[in-house]
């Protein structure tokens, strides 16, 4: 009896937290995509629901109905499983993710690493669409995106050391209460800047989206899919790219800490903070997405391996200079 | 000049100028129509939906001459005529197929008494393909029911001809 009831509280305590990511992906799909209309003048969905806010269920709805396709030549259980793991994947990682100081679903102390883990393991998803569709679009385009994934991780991982070494501890929560007194965009901008790119690549959004690179790959990974695991493809990446966008706030624009600790600021609850700093970063993801032209792979790769990595190590070599110089560690 | 160009890219200049200029845009008004809502002029000349039209005493115009089928390059238009009692040749069969119609507006052209035009509709979209073969019930239906746009529209073009 007992265990059914921790059995259903736990239950009720992850749709609290899932269930606002999967409405406010849904959300996310709709304001990209109006952003992105915007730029170019146009007025992009606005017809289904007050503004067309609910475009994105209506699509969604269609994936359903749609039917499944399954090439012969595929490998079937691959083929089925590769969309499952990508949206887990990007919907798993959340459970660290503090909404505010007590609205956290797993406090563990190596929270950072374990989005750090479970980001890496968005590979397998598109590795495994693209391998299994048998199929030479899908496979380069994967190809391509495991390398990209890959290159850029490195680069994100050091950025992270970063922001580690000014906190002394891997807990998220802890990340954003040592920001309490400075944001860490200020005294880290260019290792913000650099995490940004960095989390666009890795998120195979544009100038970086090379993976589905439509004049080359068709869509890459996603050509031979369609219906239901399509849409749940679709899901994950901008799952991921909101979870990126919440990675970001928290290690460098103070989580669900008011920018001011004025009574003003105060009055708004601590999730909304964070929620406005995701929607601030992602309103960035959206605009890029439609003022810049695609990266050559070979551009791609020099910036990551050549450019952003030695940057930010020679910065985590400054950052630990400057905190031992001035016996600024932190101590736990 | 290298110095310049280190400058610009270190601190990404072109693209902070970029996106500056893409927010500016973006509060622009649109350029686009709000489609359903909202449709853009269409000219006199415009070669939508097929229409037979009428004399205003309702009598067909069309004399069944097949000038029309003669010159249709998609062979679309299907004719079938009779004498009728007062002596005047009628169609009794004046069958156009949507699906084969290419929309040059050449049965329009031909035709010496106005009788098939094409319209300003362009919206005539159906679930399956057998209502796109109109037949002559369909196509009068058509004229009657946009007459006074076909009426205007004709006379608009009438200079230029």
């Amino acid at each position: 009896m007992e265990y059914i009831v921790l059995l259903f509280s736990e239950i009720y305590k992850i749709l609290y937290v899932l269930i606002p990511v999967l409405v406010s992906v849904a959300m996310i799909v709709w304001l990209d995509r109006r952003i992105w209309a915007f730029v170019q003048k146009r007025r992009g969905p606005n017809v289904v629901g007050p503004f067309g806010l609910f475009q994105t269920l209506a699509d969604a709805l269609k994936y359903i109905f749609k039917e499944i396709i399954i090439p012969a030549s595929s490998n079937k259980i691959i083929f089925i499983l590769a969309p499952i793991v990508t949206m887990t994947l990007a919907l798993i990682a959340w459970a660290v993710i503090p909404f505010s100081e007590d609205y956290v679903l797993a406090d563990i102390n190596v929270g950072i690493l374990y989005i750090f883990a479970i980001s890496s393991l968005g590979v397998y998803g598109i590795i495994m669409g693209g391998w299994a569709s048998n199929s030479k679009y899908p496979f380069l385009g994967s190809i391509r995106s495991a390398a990209q994934m890959v290159s850029y991780e490195v680069s994100i991982g050091v950025i992270i050391i970063n922001v580690l070494l000014c906190v002394g501890s891997l807990n998220l929560s802890d990340i954003v209460l040592a920001q309490e007194k400075i944001w860490f965009v200020i005294p880290l901008f260019p290792m913000f800047v650099i995490f940004f790119i960095s989390s666009l690549a890795e998120t195979n959004r544009p100038p970086f989206d090379l993976p589905e690179a439509e004049a080359e790959l068709v869509a890459g990974y996603q050509t031979e899919y369609s219906g239901m695991m399509y849409a749940m493809f679709w899901l994950g990446e901008y799952a991921n790219i909101l979870l990126m966008c919440a990675l970001g706030s928290i290690l460098f624009l103070g989580g669900w800490l008011a920018p001011l600790d004025t009574p003003l600021f105060e009055m708004i609850p601590p999730p909304a903070w964070l929620i406005l700093k995701i929607l601030f970063l992602f309103v960035l993801f959206a605009l890029i997405k439609a003022i810049v032209p695609r990266y050559r792979y070979d551009q791609l790769m020099r910036l990551g391996w050549k450019v952003f990595l030695p940057f930010s190590l020679i910065w985590v070599v400054l950052t630990s200079g400057y905190l031992l110089y001035f016996d600024l560690l932190p101590v736990y | 000049m290298n110095i310049i160009r280190i400058f610009k890219t270190v601190f990404l200049i072109d693209f902070l100028t970029g996106l500056l200029i893409a927010i500016k845009e973006s509060f622009k008004p649109k350029k686009t129509l709000n489609y359903p809502f909202e449709k853009g002029k269409i000219s006199p000349r415009y070669r939508g939906e097929h229409a037979l039209r009428r004399y205003p005493n309702g009598e067909e115009r069309c004399i069944a001459c097949k000038l029309c089928e003669a010159v249709c390059p998609a062979q679309a238009i299907t004719i079938e005529s009779t004498a009728r009692e007062d002596g005047s040749r009628k169609t009794t069969r004046y069958d156009i197929d949507m699906l084969k119609c290419i929309y040059c507006g050449l049965c329009e052209e031909s035709c010496p008494v106005d009788a098939i035009v094409q319209g300003p509709n362009f919206e005539f979209a159906t679930h399956t393909r057998e209502e796109l073969y109109y037949n002559k019930e369909k196509l009068l239906e058509n004229g009657d029911r946009w007459e006074n746009v076909l009426a205007a529209n004709i006379k608009a073009d009438n200079p230029y001809r």
